[in-house]
């Protein structure tokens, strides 16, 4: 019982139930906006979203799809955040990334079998590593605000993608990008016979395991070793922590090269899921990216909540997508998106209502966490 | 001759947006509140802005259809805007997210709104706008040519708007004002000065810049709306560092990225540009790899207002 109490009480419970009254809000904001535009299929369109991901094993199958690269640039964004560093350019690492392990799939057909496949991905990391390193670099030399820094290198990256796609492995018919050989492809693990309808596998396929053990390693870096704890007073105290001797410019650079990395890796799992996608040749950036943010945001940057909140963001998608059934526009998953990120950005409000608003506690717990929280609050 | 001519018209159809939402970025930035919103913004003003014309371009004649839909513009971006300013100031949320929300918000709801009332998520309207000689000023050699033939009204009032924001931000004690609570807010509002309102008002002021851009941008490049501003409220931010937050910089930060934005889309026609076989994205990547080289000399004294995306908090005074 009292395991139960210190349980509810702890901080991770306050994160849990304001990341849950952003999401309801969202919600709700849906609902309006589905009511006004057509009144009588509203309640119907309203339940696709809800329960579309649950309608057959296709679907679910397929939010685990959709889920497998969010979850890596949550978990880059996540990351970054940990140390202070917002991450927009998960974007751009994501993309330079997706054309590493494409090149790396479509030409190095000298490597044998599952050697290509890993190749593909850990290029793909490199990649994803540069793109984060330059601003890091930029940051910790130059004093460069990294929020900008990232957008830039969003824009240099995704037309640079453009470029290198067009000039190495452009399919000019379909103004995109060869499709990878089979070699490369990520194996489905057997995840297509379980996720099906009739004779119709959804897209599911090795990634989705990649991505969870992404998750938990991060968790244990950041929770469990020195640098973890480095990177976390970096991110709570800059000063303090450079005056207890941590290198704050070290960290900050390591920080932003695996966050690149996480995203370039979440671009090699999309285009090597063997789903037929292959990068197309638009002046547009990859929405993955900013689909990161709200997967940190929800999962408050814990590489835990982060797995489950990709899950969520795409279970969503999908509800969105089985949403047109009944005439109304996928963007509403957008919206509602968009809504639990606007007040997403409110948690700590929630939070300072969930405490005042929770009966009192007697004990050392309660006065633990107020401790901790008014000296993560202090900076 | 007929080169240059032809690039700078087409440069100022670039230059002009960028030039109009880098100067309201600047006075959000000014005021203390980073706006990475004003994608989204420029998307709300450029949605409302071209449907306006698109259901009422057959009623109107020409000019005035075009003006009444940059007020539109501007009301809708004021209205975006107004969340981002409750987010930051009053909840002291980070600003970086709100924008953000704001920013996948807009294209979503765009679209949403065109695909229900139109079944399809382009908005087309009429470019009946385009003004192909201005009486008297057109017949001046050379600057006749560059400025007052195939023009825009639009372009003209990228220029108003430039001059009206350096006496606003420099000559008056609102202006003043302003920069102080971007500076230091705790020192304006020990004389007095409401930070919250001049935020406020800051923030307004960006959104209805946005709102303008967007349907600036919309207009001359374009036939119809599709829910995108091509990236064009970043590149502002990145006009706005460029021109290190002051307003003539930024008129020539614009220009420059509006040169490269018009060598990028109009090479092909540029026989002398053809010749050295550069491909476009490199003219694309170039106004980002400049900012970038530009942000990391000047960073380290940077002109940035002191107190830009950190929350006023009186207590904390």
């Amino acid at each position: 019982m009292n395991t139960l109490k210190r349980y509810l009480n702890s901080e991770g419970m306050e994160s849990f139930a304001s990341s849950v009254f952003a999401i309801i809000i969202g919600l709700l904001v849906g609902l309006v906006v589905l009511l006004i535009s057509n009144p009588q299929q509203a309640f119907e369109g309203f339940k696709a979203i809800l329960l579309g991901g649950l309608t057959d094993m296709k679907n679910v199958g397929q939010v685990l799809y959709f889920a497998t690269p969010l979850i890596l640039t949550g978990l880059s964004v996540g990351f970054s955040n940990k140390v202070g560093q917002f991450n927009i350019g998960a974007s751009g690492q994501f993309i330079v990334g997706a054309y590493a392990a494409v090149y790396v799939g479509v030409k190095w057909t000298f490597l044998p079998g599952p050697l290509h496949c890993i190749t593909a991905l850990i290029v793909a990391m490199l990649a994803g590593a540069l793109w984060g390193l330059i601003p890091g670099i930029l940051c910790a030399i130059c004093h460069v605000n990294v929020v900008i820094s990232c957008i830039m290198m969003n824009y240099i990256g995704m037309y640079m993608v453009n470029f290198l796609v067009t000039h190495t492995i452009f399919d000019s018919l379909k103004n995109q990008s060869l499709p990878i050989k089979a070699n490369a492809v990520i194996p489905k693990m057997g995840l297509d016979n379980i996720f099906k309808v009739g004779n119709s596998p959804s897209s599911v396929n090795g990634g989705i395991f990649i991505a969870v053990i992404a998750g938990i390693i991060i968790y244990i870096l950041i929770e469990k070793t020195k640098f973890g704890f480095e990177l976390k007073a970096c991110g709570l105290n800059p000063d303090a922590s450079k005056y207890s001797g941590i290198d704050s410019n070290r960290t900050i650079v390591i920080s932003m090269m695996i966050a690149g990395a996480l995203s370039g890796l979440g671009g090699a799992l999309l285009y090597l899921a063997g789903s037929g996608k292959s990068i197309e040749v638009v002046d547009v950036l990859a929405p993955e990216g900013f689909n990161g943010i709200p997967v940190a945001l929800l999962g408050q940057n814990n590489a835990i909540g982060i797995i489950f909140a990709g899950i969520f963001v795409a279970y969503l998608t999908v509800g969105g997508f089985n949403m047109q059934l009944y005439n109304f526009v996928p963007q509403i998953t957008d919206i509602i998106i968009s809504v639990i990120i606007y007040f997403g950005a409110f948690f700590l409000l929630f939070k300072e209502f969930i405490r005042s608003h929770k009966p009192a506690y007697s004990g050392n717990v309660n006065d633990e966490v107020t401790a901790q929280k008014e000296s993560a609050g202090g900076n | 001759m007929n080169t240059i001519y032809f690039l700078i018209q087409q440069m100022m159809y670039f230059s002009i947006p960028l030039l109009i939402v880098a100067l309201g970025a600047m006075f959000s930035e000014c005021s203390g509140v980073i706006n990475v919103g004003l994608e989204g913004t420029m998307i709300i003003g450029g949605f409302s802005g071209v449907l306006f014309i698109n259901m009422f371009q057959d009623r109107l004649p020409g000019q005035p259809i075009l003006l009444i839909a940059l007020i539109i513009s501007a009301l809708s971006g004021i209205m975006i805007s107004l969340l981002h300013a409750f987010a930051s100031i009053n909840m002291k949320a980070d600003q970086i997210i709100s924008g953000t929300a704001i920013n996948m918000f807009a294209p979503a709801f765009a679209i949403y709104v065109a695909r229900m009332i139109r079944t399809v998520q382009q908005i087309p309207f009429i470019n009946q706008f385009r003004i192909n000689k201005v009486p008297i000023l057109g017949d001046i050699p050379i600057i006749g040519d560059m400025f007052f033939k195939k023009a825009y009204i639009t372009t003209y009032i990228g220029f108003a708007i430039l001059i009206i924001s350096w006496i606003v931000m420099y000559k008056t004690k609102f202006g003043l004002q302003l920069r102080s609570c971007g500076e230091h807010p705790q020192a304006a509002d020990s004389v007095g000065i409401n930070v919250y309102k001049m935020r406020y008002i800051g923030v307004a002021i960006s959104g209805a810049l946005g709102g303008i851009g967007g349907l600036v941008f919309v207009i001359p490049t374009s036939t119809n709306f599709n829910a995108t501003v091509a990236g064009y409220g970043f590149l502002a931010l990145a006009v706005l560092i460029f021109g290190q937050w002051k307003p003539f910089r930024i008129m020539f930060a614009a220009f420059f990225f509006g040169l490269m934005k018009t060598i990028a889309s109009a090479y092909s026609g540029l026989s002398f540009l053809t010749a050295v076989d550069i491909p476009s994205e490199i003219y694309k990547m170039i106004p980002y790899i400049a900012t970038l080289i530009v942000l990391a000399f000047t960073s380290r004294n940077s002109q940035a207002p002191k107190a830009e995306g950190i929350p006023y908090d009186k207590g904390s005074r």
